[in-house]
This record gives structure tokens, C-alpha cells and sequence, in this order.
């Protein structure tokens, strides 16, 4: 399996990638981790005449927080996460998340940035992004855009609202506040595989334990990764006891979109996605409130 | 198509060429350089027979470009035996008997490898975490994950000589 002819250029800065998306538009694909781009030029699935390399831009591979907002460089990889304190101590849904893509291998070369723009609805940070609220910062010919997730995915797979000559280049999740907390499952059949279904959720109490916000995303049980919104609307305002925990998951099962393949009936994803959903409140609500 | 001259270090010897972009790492190094050690599995990065290490990283050789190793260092296991001695982490898949068929045994020794440098004491619940992107269809696991618990020791040990005897000269 060899992949179609392309020309291949490596832009050394991000104005440059920028400009070489002007000139090349539709034709181009942008290089990052390539964990999912090369297979899927191995099979032939995709023929850009261009590619892009953007893994020797200096400077874009950073985790870190300021100002109240953790920034992800695109080029972070999954490692990366994987391994920063920080992610394990104050994001641990983004590292519970970093945890389950594809294998510990493919982690070393897969980037965050790769993973959102790819917008396949079964890669994992989709789901986590959407609960965390987080934010993509895309960097064109005029300068830069921040893009709210929700408006990111378009309702089609592997199709999200960038512009064709923009560079997705950095994420920002705002830092936790107190009594918040998250959690990422996923059901998978083994190590590297795509999600059978997964769920991300991430809620914040008030002191007296109502939940004032929730997020919950799903993973690969539709044609785009999917908000539970109902669900997150149906937690705000009240305790999350057993009850509302098992309601959101019902709405949230209600939400998913699966439909029959190698991975399952769709009824056994739907009812997966309760399952997991109540799992990842659960975990959410221990971890907001200083456990584990 | 574009044809691109890359200069490449492979086990301590420099390799110059020029390669089409589409050109594999792993075809490379296994159709050009002759370098047939690493394997080729299933070609779309889920196996792992194909790993080597990329600056020091375990990367699977079939899901990236020849074109992208340019100016990097790359070991495979073509480069683990020194001077006719066998690498601790070759001698404890021999000791443990850690292969049936042999096929993922390249890709296994240079994922352990790069567990190692990471982790040198890893639990065996963190190997195999660590070698989890790495199939055997033979099976044989518990002696994969003895084999690196030997190397680990080994390699500890062999760690500690050095430091050891300089201080005895100092």
C-alpha cells in the first residue's frame, strides 16, 4: 500500500504554512502526527497533491497555562499529555482522554491539534473538547480566529468550519475552577482501536453541590462528535445524586446517533453510551469534589 | 511528484539519498538500505512489528515518510548488538524465550528499549501499557514482558558500574 504521488513541503513558520494553503487551498493536506493521514493515504482513501509538513515549526508543540486558560500548541503531542503533570493533576479528563488514543506508540507522533482537525466523530478529543468548552484558535491570511468547539465540527465527518487556507494552532480549555471536575471512558474491543462508544463529562458545583455547569460529549456514535445537550441542561441546578446522574445518561443515550457496524448494534452503543455516561458523572462528581 | 534529498543517521552511519515524498520510512529503510531487520506487520500503524526509534522516540515506521526522517537519528534493531555482544534487551528475549515466530520481536525489543530510557524500573502492569501497541500473534506475552523485566535489570546493573568504578579512580 503506497500512497498516491504528492509533492511535499515543509513550512519552517506558521505564516508560511498559512501562505502555502493560500496558494495550494483544497489541494493541500496539512502534515501533523500523519498517525491518521498517512494510513488514510496508504489506502487512498484521500489524493491531496500537497502536503504540508508543519512538524518543524518551532514553538507549537507548548502545554501550558496563563491567564486562566490552558493553551495546547497544535503540535502537542499525545505523550506530551500523557506525561505532563500538569494535564494529570488539573485536567485529568484531557488525560484520561490523551490515555486512550490509538496505542503508546502511535501517542509519540499523534498531535491534539491532528486529532480535532481530522474531525473523524471516533477519535477521542472531540468528545473531551466539547464538555471542557474549549476553544480552537485558527490562524489565517488575516491573522488569527477563536472558534467555539461547538461551531467547530460541521455535520458531516471529518469536515470542520476552518477556512481552507486556515491552520488549526492552538487549543484553549479554561483552567478549572474550584469544584470541577471531569472524566473520559471509553469502550473500546482493544488497545488502538476506535471507541465501541465513549463519554466525556465535566460538571462544576457550587458549594452547596449544585451542579451550575456540565458538559458531556460522545464519541463515534453519530456522523459528528456529538453534544448531549439535553443532558447537560437537565444536571444544571440540581444535586448530582444517583437520580440525576442516571437521567442524564438517559438523555444522553437518547442523543446518540450509532448506527450498526463491525463494533456493535446500534441499541448495544446506544445503551453503552448510558452505561458510560454514568460512569464518567460519576468519576466527575469524585473528582470535583477531591477524590480521585 | 516531488523527489527529496534527505540525510539521515542510522545506527551511528549516515545514509544520504533521494526519495520520492511518498516514499515510507520503513520501505526506506528496508528496500533502499537493505535494512531488513524491521518488519513490515500490518502497514497501517495498528501492529508495531515496524517500530524503530526517531530521536530517540518509538515510532512506527510505516506511518511516517522517508522524506520526515531527514536530519534525525534513527535506531534499529539492526543496531542493538555491539561488537559481537548482544544488547541486554536481545539477550533477555533469548534468556526468557520471549519469540515463537520472531516476526514482532524487532518492533517488541525497540518499544521496550524506549520504555526503558523513559522508565528504567517499570512495574509489569506499565510494560504492558508500554508494549500494548505492539501485537504478537504467537501470543506469548508473559515471556515478552519477563524479557523486558530482565533488560531492565540488566541495564540498572549495568548502569551502576561505571558510576561506581569512576568514583574509585576519583
Amino acid at each position: 500500500m503506497i500512497p498516491g504521488p504528492f509533492d511535499y513541503v515543509m513550512a519552517s513558520s506558521v505564516a508560511e504554512a498559512v501562505a502555502l494553503l493560500q496558494q495550494h487551498g483544497d489541494e493541500a493536506k496539512i502534515l501533523a502526527g500523519g498517525q491518521s493521514l498517512i494510513p488514510i493515504l496508504r489506502f487512498r482513501l484521500a489524493s491531496p497533491s500537497v502536503l504540508i509538513d508543519i512538524n518543524r515549526i518551532p514553538d507549537l508543540d507548548y502545554v501550558q497555562e496563563a491567564d486562566g486558560i490552558l493553551h495546547i500548541g497544535t503540535l502537542a503531542r499525545e505523550a506530551a499529555l500523557d506525561s505532563s503533570s500538569l494535564i494529570s493533576t488539573r485536567y485529568s479528563i484531557l488525560h484520561d482522554t490523551a490515555r486512550n488514543v490509538a496505542d503508546p506508540v502511535v501517542r509519540n507522533w499523534a498531535t491534539v491539534g491532528g486529532n480535532l482537525a481530522h474531525a473523524d466523530p471516533a477519535n477521542d478529543h472531540p468528545a473531551t473538547m466539547l464538555a471542557l468548552g474549549a476553544s480552537i484558535v485558527a490562524t489565517g491570511p488575516d491573522g488569527q480566529r477563536v472558534i467555539p468547539i461547538e461551531e467547530f465540527f460541521a455535520d458531516s465527518a471529518f469536515e470542520t468550519t476552518l477556512h481552507p487556507d486556515e491552520l488549526l494552532t492552538e487549543i484553549r480549555v479554561p483552567a478549572p475552577v474550584e469544584r470541577s471536575g471531569g472524566a473520559y471512558f471509553k469502550l473500546e474491543r482493544k488497545v488502538g482501536d476506535y471507541a465501541i462508544a465513549g463519554v466525556a463529562a465535566y460538571i462544576t458545583l457550587d458549594s452547596g453541590g449544585v451542579v451550575t455547569r456540565a458538559g458531556i460529549g460522545l464519541t463515534n456514535v453519530g456522523a459528528y462528535p456529538i453534544k448531549a445537550r439535553a443532558a447537560e441542561q437537565a444536571l444544571i441546578g440540581s444535586p448530582l445524586d444517583d437520580g440525576a446522574i442516571h437521567h442524564a445518561a438517559e438523555l444522553a443515550a437518547a442523543a446518540a446517533e450509532p448506527t450498526s457496524d463491525t463494533r456493535g448494534p446500534a441499541e448495544y452503543k446506544r445503551a453503552m453510551v448510558r452505561t458510560l455516561c454514568v460512569r464518567a458523572l460519576r468519576k466527575a462528581l469524585s473528582r470535583a469534589t477531591g477524590g480521585e | 511528484m516531488s523527489k527529496h534529498h534527505i540525510r539521515v543517521t542510522i545506527n551511528g552511519t549516515v545514509y544520504e539519498d533521494d526519495v520520492e515524498a511518498r516514499t515510507l520510512l520503513v520501505h526506506w529503510i528496508r528496500d533502499g538500505l537493505h535494512l531488513t531487520g524491521t518488519h513490515i506487520g500490518c502497514d497501517t500503524s495498528s501492529c508495531g512489528a515496524c517500530t524503530i526509534l526517531v530521536d530517540g522516540k518509538a515510532t512506527k515506521s510505516c506511518t511516517m515518510f522517508a522524506v520526515q526522517a531527514d536530519g534525525r537519528e534513527i535506531m534499529t534493531v539492526e543496531g542493538l548488538e555491539q561488537g559481537g555482544k548482544l544488547h541486554p534487551m536481545q539477550e533477555g528475549f533469548h534468556e526468557m524465550h520471549a519469540l515463537q515466530c520472531g516476526y514482532c520481536t524487532p518492533g517488541m525489543m525497540m518499544t521496550g528499549i524506549a520504555l526503558l530510557q523513559r522508565n528504567p524500573h517499570p512495574s509489569e502492569q506499565e510494560i504492558r501499557e508500554g508494549i500494548s501497541g505492539n501485537l504478537c500473534r504467537c501470543t506469548g506475552y508473559v515471556n515478552i514482558v519477563r524479557a523486558i523485566q530482565y533488560a531492565a535489570e540488566k541495564m540498572s546493573a549495568e548502569a551502576q558500574v561505571p558510576v561506581s568504578s569512576s568514583e574509585g579512580g576519583a
